[in-house]
């Protein structure tokens, strides 16, 4: 009996150094599995987006420089007309593409909701620009664009002679030009995911507004929309980070021009980096696109996320 | 009680009692088949299916014609004389700014990188979501939570970073940096897939299988994989039309050499010396266009549900 | 009794599927009717239709003495309450209440009084600020009532309205609709696939198979007359003992037992019936030990199961070589293996013609 104690605490500690064990033997194939995930998330998204903030602000040039130069790169960002051109660019683009986007997107999935016929030949049309790579949607617009042999030259040659459709060759319209060939390849996704959300509320909903005697379109506008909440918060945001990253489009359709007048962020990054041989310049440019990205995304995951625990 | 329906016993007169004049309805609403609003509905729907289809018709009656039947100014008109010469050229002998092999070395260089991107990449997603669903381990879901916020982050905030990794692995400017790449950045999306698919499954078949002894990679390949074939074709849809369209990646990581189809064809285009050469621009457009076409006539359906399951999250 | 709703003549058909076919059905003004049946009976299909949300393949509807078969479900001077209660989640409950009135141009007095009425009569005056996200399952269905109450409509319409509620609140809300209805004295179609809430609730219950009714009556008469073996498998719980069995004159031979049945009520077309029957006997229906005594047929059985229900126990036995249930109280001491004696009243007990499956 008065040997019982240490043996028992020798147990204890063998139980321990047990747990000890256990904590790094458990689950190992499924750790060893997940190494390419963990690996991605610490090594780029983590690490890779660290190195960039940190690299803003060096001197670094054609190689990177560990010379601290403060804000000098973000300074020298700010007075460069082409980086305001491009960030301009981009809001304007950004808001109207959004807006154009997301309306024309669910009027479209309405009409498409009326129990039409040939429904899938309608989808299948509206959706195919959507496989379509941003380089070829450029290409094809930058050919139907084309002022002399393309849509404008067709029509005038066709005896109107006053029709213009020259905004690709015009720095004050281009950005339209753009704006038509993001929102042809890209509303057709929309429509599908706004079709989806209309075709997953509660047909009993439907029914009650038709008892009520609420006609199809306020039913719509004050009943279904606002049901549809998290589908567009979905489209906003996948809307919203293809349109931060806009620049497979613009290097195809005009390539920035005429001049710098269709300049996006994106694009500055990619000529300063790999181009101009001025990383730290592209560098500084690229964290503000990430700061850009910041401040769509959190209010987006406070509202998504933060809200929700507000309810329960 | 012959017939159980046949209850009512007074219909007759119960009808005389109704108004007459609206006594005569019966059976469907009346539906005229053509109203104002079913007319503008078709209208806009047509309208609209118009401005889709303008730039593909654009495409293919321009890559038939000749350069001097372009040099006329009518993009509507169909090929007068019919000639498949460009798309020939646009194959093998465009000029890129550098050689004028057309496009056939991008095309192959695009499929060297498309199939083994799309496996390494689908493979890993899978066993992602199998253990996130699985065998949670510690920090798991918290590993989880910023891979899907990163995939938010621009490319082009990681990109130089991951050139100097790829430099450093000795593959920057190969077809493996490319798919490295692809890998890294497909994985958020497939991950979230994968996870979301075997997290509808029923956990007893899991727990069932565990209690028959059966490790991590035994149920993944003996119950988990086989029941996973419907959202297998999902990813590959979304990664084949994903990589196939890439640009940006291919432009920094592959090397000259190794160009996928859409950066040559952007050479072509864009870079190309002397008179440009629209009806061969058109050719090589459609060409680089054909694979997800092809992918997305093909899976119809499939496709949508595709992107729509990209799209929803959580 | 002037006539509320009257369907004649009506069917239905989704391409060739003939969901209702050549259904006639007069509801009686003010009178609580229910429409049960198992799912995909058409029971929901026929009260979609009353409520003008399906179109008819032929037929008439006929509300308050108007043919409303082209009428749109708001002219049609009905309310309806759904299974998913089908509140517009973005509305306060007092919106919800008053749309439909507001869209319709009715001015705020009256809006505000009917509302007014509606909650005092459904206890949820609280709530009106509420969003339905914020209410319970017993709540929401409170509003939803309240929603077919402020269009102050002939017509009651409830489609499975309890089914999404746990046990409790059903049984709460049943008494509650059954209140209601006394108070308003409205028609009310009720369509349900708990036997409990049809028995409860009705005046008349429609049973429904296949699109068909197969029996339209009071309660008591489903219970004790079921007009065929369908309707008498479906109502009843435990459900009712089915013994195979050969009519000849007036006695039952069941495996060689004879089940002398003059008491038994014959239907006046099939009085002199002969040849195979199904014998349907209410497990409720039979006496156990000394009570057995005073019943005409008695006999003796092992008991094999007994299944204690707290309230009453089931007993399962058998009689003439098939499966025999019966219901005792649970104060009947019983073991199971014990020999039993059993009695019935053949006078209550129902009869089906084995062929046609219809009650003789």
């Amino acid at each position: 009996m008065t040997q019982a104690p240490p043996s028992d605490t020798a147990r204890r500690k063998s139980g321990f150094a047990r747990a000890i064990e256990h904590m790094f033997t458990r689950n190992i194939p499924a750790k060893i599995a997940a190494t390419p995930m963990v690996t991605t998330v610490l090594v780029v998204f983590i690490g890779c987006t660290i190195w960039t903030i940190w690299y803003s602000f060096t001197g670094s040039r054609l190689l990177p420089s560990n010379e601290f130069v403060g804000l000098a790169q973000y300074e020298r960002l700010f007075s460069t007309s082409r980086w305001n051109v491009s960030v301009r660019n981009l809001l304007f683009y950004g808001a109207f593409s959004l807006v154009f986007t997301l309306s024309i997107g669910f009027l479209l999935a309405v009409l498409m909701d009326q129990k039409i016929r040939f429904e899938s030949a309608f989808r299948t049309i509206m959706l195919y620009p959507f496989a379509l790579s941003f380089i070829v949607t450029g290409l094809v617009w930058q050919w139907i664009m084309n002022p002399t042999l393309g849509l404008q030259g067709t029509l005038r040659n066709m005896g109107w002679e006053s029709f213009t459709f020259d905004w690709i060759a015009r720095g004050d319209m281009v950005l339209y030009a753009l704006l038509i060939a993001g929102l042809w390849q890209g509303t057709g996704f929309v429509m599908v995911l706004m079709l989806a959300g209309l075709r997953s509320i509660d047909d009993e909903i439907w029914k009650a507004a038709r008892v009520d005697g609420i006609p199809a379109w306020r039913t719509y506008l004050f009943i279904v929309l606002p049901m549809m909440r998290g589908v567009f918060v979905t489209a906003v945001v996948l809307v919203g980070a293809g349109i931060v990253r806009l620049y497979d489009l613009v290097v195809a359709l005009t390539n920035g021009g005429p001049g710098i007048s269709s300049e996006v962020p994106a694009k500055y990054v990619y000529d300063y980096m790999f181009t101009a041989g001025n990383i730290g310049q592209g560098l500084a440019a690229s964290t503000m696109m990430l700061v850009s990205v910041i401040i769509i995304i959190v209010p987006w995951a406070y509202l998504e996320f933060g809200g929700r625990g507000k309810n329960q | 009680m012959s017939n159980p329906a046949t209850i009512s016993t007074n219909v007759a007169v119960d009808a005389v009692k109704d108004d007459l004049q609206l006594s005569t309805e019966r059976g469907p609403r009346p539906k005229p088949f053509f109203t104002t609003n079913r007319i503008i509905l078709y209208s806009i729907l047509v309208v609209a299916c118009l401005y889709y289809l303008f730039p593909l018709y654009v495409m293919i009656v321009t890559s038939f014609k000749t350069m001097p039947e372009i040099r006329f100014g009518n993009i509507f008109a169909p090929p007068v004389e019919f000639t498949g010469e460009a798309w020939a050229k646009a194959w093998a002998s465009a000029c890129t700014g550098l050689t004028c092999q057309g496009l056939s070395p991008g095309f192959w260089n695009s499929v060297k990188i498309l199939i083994p991107s799309v496996i390494v990449s689908t493979s890993v997603a899978a066993v992602n979501g199998y253990a996130l669903v699985n065998w949670r381990f510690k920090g798991s879901e918290i590993f989880f939570s910023i891979l899907i916020f990163g995939s938010f982050i621009p490319y082009q905030v990681m990109i130089y970073p991951l050139v100097i990794i790829t430099r450093e692995l000795n593959i920057f400017g190969s077809i493996w940096a490319v798919i490295l790449v692809h890998m890294v950045f497909g994985m958020p999306i497939l991950t979230l897939l994968f996870r979301n698919y075997f997290a509808s499954l029923p956990v007893e078949l899991f727990k069932a299988a565990r209690v028959d002894g059966a490790g991590f990679w035994r149920i993944f390949f003996e119950i988990m994989l086989p029941m996973s074939l419907p959202i297998i074709v999902v990813a590959l849809i979304l990664q084949v039309t994903g990589i196939w369209n890439d640009f940006l990646f291919g432009v920094v990581f592959a090397g000259t050499q190794n160009y996928p189809m859409t950066v040559q064809l952007n050479n072509i285009v864009n870079s190309a010396q002397g008179s440009p050469e629209y009806n061969v621009n058109m050719a090589a457009t459609i060409l680089t266009g054909l694979v997800p076409l092809v992918i997305y006539f093909i899976s119809g359906r499939l496709f949508v549900r595709g992107i729509a399951a990209g799209a929803v999250k959580g | 009794m002037q006539t509320s709703v009257s369907i004649r003549d009506l069917s239905l058909n989704f391409g060739h599927v003939k969901v209702l076919e050549h259904l006639n059905l007069d509801i009686k003004d003010g009178e609580f009717l229910v429409l049960l049946g198992p799912s995909g009976c058409g029971k929901s299909t026929l009260l979609n239709c009353i409520a003008g949300l399906l179109d008819l393949s032929d037929g008439e509807i006929h509300i308050s003495g108007k043919n409303v078969t082209w009428k749109e479900p708001k002219d049609r001077g009905i309310g309806m309450v759904f299974q998913s209660y089908a509140l517009y989640p973005q509305m306060s409950v007092e919106r919800n209440l008053s749309f439909g009135l507001r869209v319709a141009g009715m001015k705020k007095e009256e809006v505000d009084k009917r509302i007014a009425r509606a909650a005092e009569m459904l206890q949820i005056e609280p709530l009106l600020k509420r969003k339905p996200a914020n209410l319970s399952g017993g709540q929401r269905q409170r509003v939803a009532i309240g929603r077919a109450l402020v269009r102050d409509v002939d017509v009651f319409l409830f489609d499975e309205p309890l089914s999404n509620l746990d046990a409790k609140l059903r049984a709460d809300l049943r008494v509650e609709i059954k209140r209601l209805h006394h108070r308003l004295k409205n028609t009310m179609i009720y369509v349900t696939h708990d036997q409990v809430e049809a028995m409860t609730l009705a005046d008349r219950i429609a049973i429904m198979k296949g699109g068909v009714i197969q029996q339209l009556d009071n309660p008591h008469a489903i219970y004790n007359k079921p007009v065929n073996l369908f309707v008498a498998g479906f109502i009843g719980s435990p459900s009712m003992n089915f013994i195979d069995g050969t009519l000849a004159g007036r006695v039952v031979k069941a495996d060689g037992i004879d089940v002398p049945v003059d008491r038994y009520d014959f239907a006046p077309e099939t009085g002199n019936f002969s040849g195979d029957i199904v014998l349907g006997i209410r497990p409720e229906h039979v006496m156990v030990g000394e009570a057995a005594a005073s019943q005409p047929v008695q006999f003796e059985s092992e008991l094999e199961i007994i299944e204690p229900m707290g309230s009453d126990t089931i007993g399962w036995t058998s009689f003439a070589g098939q499966t025999f249930k019966f219901r005792c109280d649970s104060e009947v001491p019983l073991e199971e293996g014990q020999k039993l004696r059993l009695g019935f009243d053949p006078a209550r007990a129902s009869m089906f013609d084995a062929q046609s499956s219809e009650r003789i």
